[in-house]
C-alpha cells in the first residue's frame, strides 16, 4: 500500500458489479435530490400560505430542516460509508451543541430556575 | 537524536525547521512546552515572593495581575498541553504501529501555530503590558482593560488554538485509520485511548473558546457590544461560553496523564492493566460528562437553585468513573512485582495527591458550600492539586519513562529520586496549607494582604514550598544535561509491554521497517511471552514511502501572526499583508506537486544491520 502513487492513471473499465453499484447509487442520489426539492417546496408553501398557523409552521419547518440535514449528511456527504467513528463524532457533537444551546436558552433569561 | 535521513545533505537547522516527522515534531512540542513551563514557573515564583510577607512591596498590583494572568494562561495553553502533545505526537503513532500521523504537513503547521501563538502572548510583556484579566478573561474586566494586553491574550490564544485544533483532528484521523493490522480499538494501549478521547474533547471544546475570543475581539477592537450591558449586551454569556470550553479543557489536561499513568503502572507492576475495558469506558464517560458540568464554575453568578442543583449533581457524577480508574490502578498494583523507578514513583504519588484534589472538587461541587469557597485560596489549592498532582506528575512520569526512546539516553535514577522527593514535598507544602488559607478567608487573585489577619505564617510556608519545587526543577534540568552518557540499555529499558518499545532507540525515521502484526493487547508483551520477543511482520520488507519536509508551515503560521499583530494594533494594512502571506503559502502548497520520496530496501537493511 505504502508505495501506491495516488496520481497514477487507472486502467480498464469498472467491473460488472461495480457498474451495478454505481447505477444504484446514482438512482438513489436522484431520488433523494427530488425528495429534498419536495421538502424545500413544502417549507416555502407552509410559510407562504395563510391556512397554516404560525405556531405550527415554525416547528414544522424546523423538523423539515432536520430531515434535510440528516439526508445531506448520509446521502450526499456519504456518512453511511467509512468508519463508524464518523457517525459517533457527528452525533456526539450535535448532542453536545444541542445541550449547550438549550441550557443557555434556559439559563440566560430573566427568570431564574 | 540524528535519525538517518534519505537526503543527509540538509543542514541540521533546516532539517528541524522543515520536518514533518511526528517524532521530531513531538520533540519540538516537548521543548517548546518545557520552555514555557520554565517561564510560567518563574512567574509563579515572583508571585510567591510577593505573597511571602504581608504588605510586601516586591511587585506592584498591576504587575501582580499581569503575572497572575500570564502564569495561568502560559501553564495551561503553552506548557501543559504542548508537553502532552509532545508525548502524543512521539508515542501514539508508535503505539499503534503507524509510520507517521495521518497528515504530517498539518502536524507541522499545528506545531508552528503553537510556537507563534506563544510568542505573540509573551511579546505583550515587552510591548507595554501583559494581559491582566486572569486566564479566564471575564467580561467586562477584559473588555474594559486598558492598553493592548488583553488583545495579545485574544490573538495569541486564537493562533495557538488553531494549531491545537488541527493537531487534535490529526490524532483522531490517525487513530481511526492508521492502526497496524490486528490493532483493534480494544487492543489499543491506554495512552492511545486517552489521546483519542482528549482529541475529541478538543474538537468539541475549542470552537467555544474560538467564539468566545472572537466576541471579545469584536468588543475590544471593532466596537462591538456583546458584553456591554449599557448597550443591551450580557456579560454572563461570556462566562458560559468560556466554561463550556473551560471545563472540558481541564479534562483535556488530565486524561493524557491518566493514560501515561496506566502505561507506567502496568509496566512497573509487571501486570496487565486491571479492568482494561472498564478503563476505556471510564475515559469515555469522563469525556462525555465533562461537557455537562461547566456551570459549576458559576454557582455564585445567580443562575437559580434548580440550575445549581442540576449542575452540582452532574459534577458529582464524574467522581464515579474517576473512582473506577483509581481502583483499577490500585488493583493493577495489587500483587504486582512493583519496581520503584522515578517514573513509577510519580505514578504512585499521583494517586493520593490526585484523590485529594478530587475530594476538594466534590466539596466545591456542593453548590451551597461553594458560596463559601468560591474565589478563595481553597480553589487555588484545589486546582493545583489536580493540575500538578495530576497533569504535571503525569508529564514528569512520562518524561522519565519515554526519555530513552525519545533521546537515546536514560535519565539518572538517583538524581531523579532527589528531584521526585523534593518536588513532592515542595508541592504539598505549597498547596496543602492553602486549603486552610482559603477556609479562613484569604481571597484568590489578590496582590497582597494585611498583617494581623492570620495569613502570615501559612503564606510564608507556602512560599517555602514553592522554592523547594523550583530547586527540584533545577535538578531535573541538571539531570537532563549530565545523564547523556547513559546510552546503554535504551531500546527497552523497562521491559515494556507496548509497541513503542519494539522500535530502536532513537527511533528510525520510518518507525517500523515492516508494519508489525498485533496479536493481543500489550502487543510486545504478548510476543515476549508467547513468541520470540520480536514483533511479527504484517508485510514483506519493501521500500518505504515517506513525505517530504516543507518550510511552508512556518510561513503560514508567520502570516497569521502578522495578521494577529495587525488586529492588536488595528492596522488594516498589516492584517491584509499577513493574510496575503498565509494564503499565498497555502496556494503554493495546493498547486505544487509533491509525492514524497522512497527509502530503498538496501538502506532499510543497512539500518537493521543486515546489509
Ligand atoms: C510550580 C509551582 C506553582 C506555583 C508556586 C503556582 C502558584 C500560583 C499562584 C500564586 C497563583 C495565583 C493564585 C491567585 O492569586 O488567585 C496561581 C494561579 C494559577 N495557576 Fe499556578 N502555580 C504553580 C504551578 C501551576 C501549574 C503547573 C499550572 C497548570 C498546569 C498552574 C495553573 C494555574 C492557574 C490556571 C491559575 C489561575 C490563574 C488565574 O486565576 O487566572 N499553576 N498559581
Ligand atoms: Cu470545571
Amino acid at each position: 500500500m505504502s508505495h501506491v502513487d495516488p496520481s497514477a492513471p487507472l486502467e480498464g473499465g469498472p467491473s460488472k458489479e461495480e457498474e451495478r453499484k454505481l447505477k444504484r447509487e446514482s438512482r438513489s442520489q436522484l431520488v433523494s435530490f427530488m425528495f429534498m426539492i419536495f421538502i424545500t417546496t413544502t417549507a416555502f408553501l407552509t410559510v407562504a400560505s395563510d391556512i397554516v398557523p404560525t405556531g405550527f409552521a415554525i416547528p414544522f419547518v424546523l423538523l423539515l430542516a432536520g430531515i434535510q440535514v440528516v439526508m445531506q449528511l448520509y446521502n450526499f456527504m456519504h456518512m453511511n460509508e467509512g468508519s463508524r467513528w464518523i457517525n459517533v463524532m457527528i452525533w456526539a457533537g450535535l448532542f453536545v451543541a444541542a445541550m449547550t444551546v438549550a441550557a443557555l436558552a434556559v439559563l440566560i433569561g430573566i427568570d431564574k430556575y | 537524536m540524528s535519525n538517518s535521513t534519505a537526503s543527509s545533505k540538509k543542514s541540521v537547522l533546516w532539517d528541524w525547521l522543515t520536518t514533518v516527522d511526528h517524532k521530531k515534531i513531538g520533540i519540538m512540542y516537548f521543548f517548546g512546552g518545557l520552555f514555557f513551563f520554565t517561564i510560567a514557573g518563574i512567574e509563579a515564583m515572583l508571585m510567591r515572593i510577593q505573597l511571602m510577607f504581608p504588605e510586601m512591596g516586591f511587585l506592584g498590583e498591576q504587575t501582580y495581575n499581569e503575572l497572575l494572568t500570564m502564569h495561568g494562561t502560559t501553564m495551561l495553553f503553552l506548557a501543559a498541553m504542548p508537553l502532552f502533545f509532545g508525548f502524543m505526537n512521539f508515542v501514539m503513532p508508535l503505539q499503534i504501529g503507524a509510520r507517521d500521523v495521518a497528515f504530517p504537513f498539518i502536524n507541522s503547521l499545528g506545531l508552528w501555530l503553537f510556537i507563534f501563538g506563544g510568542i505573540i502572548l509573551n511579546i505583550s510583556m515587552l510591548a507595554g503590558g501583559a494581559p491582566d484579566a486572569g486566564w479566564t478573561a471575564y467580561a467586562p474586566l477584559s473588555t474594559t482593560s486598558p492598553g493592548n494586553g488583553v488583545d495579545f491574550y485574544v490573538m495569541g490564544l486564537q493562533v495557538a488554538g488553531a494549531g491545537t485544533l488541527m493537531s487534535a483532528i490529526n490524532f483522531l484521523v490517525t487513530i481511526v485509520n492508521m492502526r497496524a493490522p490486528g490493532m483493534s480499538m480494544m487492543r489499543m494501549p491506554l495512552f492511545t485511548w486517552t489521546t483519542f478521547v482528549t482529541s475529541m474533547l478538543i474538537l468539541f471544546a475549542f470552537p467555544a473558546l474560538t467564539i468566545g475570543l472572537l466576541l471579545l475581539m469584536m468588543d475590544r477592537v471593532f466596537g462591538g457590544a456583546f458584553f456591554d450591558t449599557a448597550m443591551g449586551g450580557n456579560v454572563v454569556i461570556y462566562q458560559h461560553i468560556f466554561w463550556i470550553f473551560g471545563h472540558p479543557e481541564v479534562y483535556i489536561l488530565i486524561l493524557p496523564a491518566f493514560g501515561i499513568f496506566s502505561e507506567i503502572i502496568s509496566t512497573f507492576a509487571k501486570k496487565r492493566l486491571f479492568g482494561y475495558s472498564a478503563m476505556v469506558f471510564a475515559t469515555m464517560i469522563i469525556g462525555f460528562l465533562g461537557f455537562m458540568v461547566w456551570a459549576h464554575h458559576m454557582f455564585t453568578v445567580g443562575m437559580g437553585p434548580v440550575a445549581n442543583a442540576i449542575f452540582a449533581v452532574a459534577t458529582m457524577a464524574i467522581a464515579v468513573p474517576t473512582g473506577i480508574k483509581i481502583f483499577n490502578w490500585l488493583l493493577t498494583l495489587w500483587g504486582g512485582r512493583i519496581s520503584f523507578t522515578v517514573a513509577n514513583l510519580f505514578a504512585l504519588a499521583f494517586i493520593p495527591s490526585f484523590v485529594l484534589g478530587g475530594v476538594t472538587g466534590v466539596q466545591l461541587a456542593m453548590s451551597a458550600a461553594d458560596y463559601q469557597f468560591h474565589d478563595t485560596y481553597f480553589v487555588v489549592a484545589h486546582f493545583h492539586y489536580v493540575i500538578i498532582g495530576g497533569s504535571v506528575f503525569g508529564i514528569f512520569a512520562g518524561t522519565f519513562y519515554w526519555w530513552p526512546k525519545m533521546f537515546g539516553y536514560r535519565l539518572s535514577e538517583s538524581l531523579g529520586k532527589w528531584f521526585f522527593w523534593l518536588f513532592l514535598i515542595g508541592f504539598h507544602l505549597t498547596f496543602f496549607i492553602q486549603h486552610f488559607l482559603g477556609l479562613i478567608g484569604m481571597p484568590r487573585r489578590v496582590a497582597s494582604y494585611l498583617d494581623g489577619q492570620g495569613f502570615n505564617e501559612m503564606n510564608f510556608i507556602s512560599s517555602m514550598g514553592a522554592f523547594l519545587m523550583a530547586v527540584a526543577f533545577i535538578l531535573l534540568v541538571i539531570n537532563v544535561l549530565i545523564s547523556r552518557k547513559n546510552t546503554d540499555n535504551v531500546q527497552d529499558p523497562w521491559d515494556g509491554r507496548t509497541l513503542e518499545w519494539a522500535t530502536t532507540s532513537p527511533v528510525q525515521e520510518y518507525n517500523f521497517a515492516q508494519t508489525p502484526l498485533i496479536r493481543d493487547l500489550d502487543a510486545l508483551w504478548y510476543e515476549k511471552m508467547s513468541g520470540n520477543g520480536k514483533m511479527k511482520a504484517a508485510e514483506p520488507l519493501d521500500e518505504i514511502h515517506m513525505p517530504n519536509g516543507s518550510i511552508l508551515p512556518i510561513f503560514i503560521a508567520l502570516g497569521l501572526s502578522i495578521a494577529a499583530f495587525g488586529v492588536i494594533y488595528s492596522a488594516w494594512f498589516v492584517i491584509g499583508a499577513g493574510l496575503l502571506l498565509t494564503f499565498a503559502m497555502m496556494f503554493i502548497r495546493s498547486i505544487k506537486e509533491d509525492h514524497g520520496y522512497h527509502i530503498p530496501v538496501s538502506e532499510i537493511k543497512k539500518d537493521k544491520g543486515e546489509g
